[in-house]
């Protein structure tokens, strides 16, 4: 059994509520940071953790804090990013509904060392009951000292408010936060300025996920140095991933990050396999946004080397053999999967979710989704392809946000690794409508030759 | 697309408003804009639809251009601008959910119900229209009901006939 950090006790009954959170050690955190840390002390220990932060980016949640700029006289905000809504992602959800006062720890420990006095959750609006739970959570630990005014006698005072959104997905970057914070439309901001500088409300600002906010607790709690014993290399603790698809037993695991792939996948610790006693075809291993990968690059490198679940693992091999860790929401397809018709539903997400400000993305993304829309149902031709390789090309890294590269890599990583799937759809456009293509030569062992027809 | 057609004049409660005060309080002086979309949601709460009169007195509260609060209430998908049924069902149309069976349940809704997406039912109770991921992939297909938002996991057609027979029970 790996450690667990964050989901230690995720199945003791009642750990929702404040009583039974204490009574596993909650809020020891707070009492160690806010009586015996000062808060260069808390930003140092985090630095030292290796903590990355958990909503997809990957920046080292340390330096974030450390560029935060602490003008005199002028209010500093901690806002956590709880607008979970990439395709393949649920650990938050998970997250703040069973143990609620995990992130509340966090956020008053993070709050002390960024020297803020009010912070928001900024949770996605669907999630309803999740806002319920912890504004209950909130109100149990505002009346046990742990929030309010003069914390724990110490001087310190904090006010933590829960923020619903209202159904984007673009609100999970975290300019657009923001702006939606301020009561406006979800339109990212050009940076610089970055919010360390000037974000809620002009003032200095730093946004994290939830997970990494979380994972503050045991970081303070154990010291820095102690967390990035876990993991491997620049990978470091422990991770929430959201696995779903076509496995035995989806659902949140967290994971010392280096384990192997496979393991993660066939091990009856984690997944359990592929359901119904089916093949891996193809996995998105960090949420949507990511590049698809066919089962034996995601299991292994091009050199047969195994794949481990870290950032710098799952990247190997760049955008040509790897992918990236992203979210960690974990996809896994199996042989009975329609890669076109995947891809053309992960375009109409983006198209769908694209703000509108930047007309590559605008006009990029609904482009993607008609021609792919065209090629599922049977009616592409081969310049279709091609078409769909140059658009969005011209999406990548010509948008204000990354929504736009969220939404090319999907297209174009499909397209470098299941080319002939897209071209037997376009030859095949009775058959493909009631056939799928099958698992082809992407997964090991193969066992069967690709379907498609001679030229 | 917002479409000035409703104009029957909106009366906030004085429950309502007391709620409204509540989540004003917690933005810094000057900043109660933020408060708009946590507003909507209360509206949306007690009359099932954000209509243009009612924003119009959301404006008026916050002290806003009404401009304001429709660039905001058709920006977010969440807010409905035309009347729903009395349950908003709401499944999750995305990649991961469609892997486990989502479409399935979608088209099974619209033979069930007798509607299409984005219509109401003869008796007001029922509406449906498809999502874009609602963060529970590894529990779906799902689908989630408004203006509780409570979530129905893992469903299949049983489980669906079994929640619409309950909630025509229910009213």
């Amino acid at each position: 059994m790996s450690r667990k950090l964050l989901l230690e006790h995720i199945n003791i009954p009642g750990i929702n509520t404040l009583e039974v959170y204490r009574q596993k050690g909650g809020y020891r955190a707070v009492e160690k940071a806010l009586k015996t840390l000062t808060p260069e002390e808390i930003v140092e220990e985090v630095k030292k953790s290796g903590l990355r932060g958990r909503g997809g980016a990957g920046f080292p949640t340390g330096m974030k804090w450390s560029f935060l700029a602490k003008p005199e006289g002028v209010a500093r905000y901690l806002v956590c990013n709880a607008d979970e809504s990439e395709p393949g992602t649920f650990k938050d959800r998970y997250l703040m509904t069973y143990i609620p006062h995990a992130l509340i720890e966090g956020m008053i420990v993070s709050s002390f060392a960024l020297g803020a006095k009010v912070s928001y959750i900024y949770v996605r609006g669907e999630m309803m009951p999740q806002i319920r739970i912890l504004e209950k959570a909130i109100a149990e630990a505002k009346a046990a000292g742990w929030l309010g005014k003069n914390i724990l006698g110490t001087g310190y005072d904090l006010e933590l408010y829960v923020q619903p959104g209202g159904g984007a997905y673009i609100c999970g970057e975290e300019t657009a936060l923001l702006e939606s914070l301020e009561g406006k439309r979800g339109n990212p901001r050009i940076k610089p300025p970055f919010p360390a500088i000037a974000g809620l409300y002009g003032c200095p600002t730093v946004v994290n996920n939830v997970e990494s906010i979380a994972a503050v607790v045991p970081i303070i709690n154990d010291g820095g140095d102690e967390y990035a014993k876990i993991g491997i290399g620049r990978s470091t603790g422990t991770k929430l991933i959201s696995a779903s698809g076509n496995l035995v037993k989806p659902g949140v695991y967290e994971i010392e990050l280096g384990l192997p792939v496979e393991e993660f996948i066939y091990s009856d610790e984690y997944c359990g396999g592929i359901a119904n006693g089916k093949r891996l075809k193809a996995t998105v291993a960090g949420g949507s946004s990511v590049p698809i990968l066919p089962a034996n690059l995601t299991l292994k490198y091009a050199n047969g080397e195994p794949r481990l679940m870290s950032y710098e693992s799952l990247s190997e091999g760049g955008f040509a053999t790897g992918t990236m860790m992203g979210s960690g929401g974990f996809i896994a397809f199996d042989e009975d999967q329609c890669i076109v018709r995947n891809t053309w539903n992960f375009s109409r997400f983006y198209h769908h979710e694209s703000c509108g400000q930047c007309s590559p993305c605008r006009e990029g993304t609904g482009w993607m989704e008609k021609v792919l829309h065209k090629i599922e149902h049977g009616h592409g031709s081969m310049e279709d392809v091609d078409l769909l390789w140059d658009i969005q090309r011209k999406i990548e890294g010509n948008t204000i946000c990354p929504l736009g590269d969220a939404a090319a890599w999907p297209v174009a990583s499909a397209i470098r690794h299941f080319r002939d799937e897209f071209e037997w759809h376009i030859k095949e456009p009775v058959k493909s409508q009631s056939q799928n293509y099958g698992i082809a030569n992407y997964a090991t062992p193969i066992e069967k030759a690709p379907v498609t027809e001679e030229k | 697309m917002l479409k000035v057609e409703e104009q029957t004049p909106v009366v906030f409660s004085s429950e309502l408003l007391a709620k409204f005060d509540d989540v004003k309080s917690r933005y810094p002086e000057g900043k109660h804009k933020s408060a708009l979309l946590p507003l909507l949601h209360l509206v949306q709460a007690e009359y099932l639809w954000v209509s243009t009169p009612a924003m119009d007195k959301v404006a008026e509260y916050l002290n806003i251009q009404p401009i304001e609060v429709y660039e905001v209430a058709t920006f977010y998908t969440m807010y409905f601008l035309k009347p729903q049924g009395k349950y908003a069902l709401e499944v999750c149309r995305t990649g991961p959910c469609c892997l486990v069976g989502a479409e399935k349940i979608l088209s099974h809704l619209e033979n069930k119900l007798g509607v299409k997406e984005g219509e109401v039912t003869a008796d007001g109770l029922f509406s449906f229209r498809g999502v874009e991921c609602l963060a529970a992939c590894g529990f779906g297909p799902v689908l989630q009901i408004s203006p509780e938002y409570t979530f129905y996991e893992n469903l299949t057609e049983a489980s669906v006939d079994k929640l619409i027979e309950d909630l025509k029970n229910k009213s």
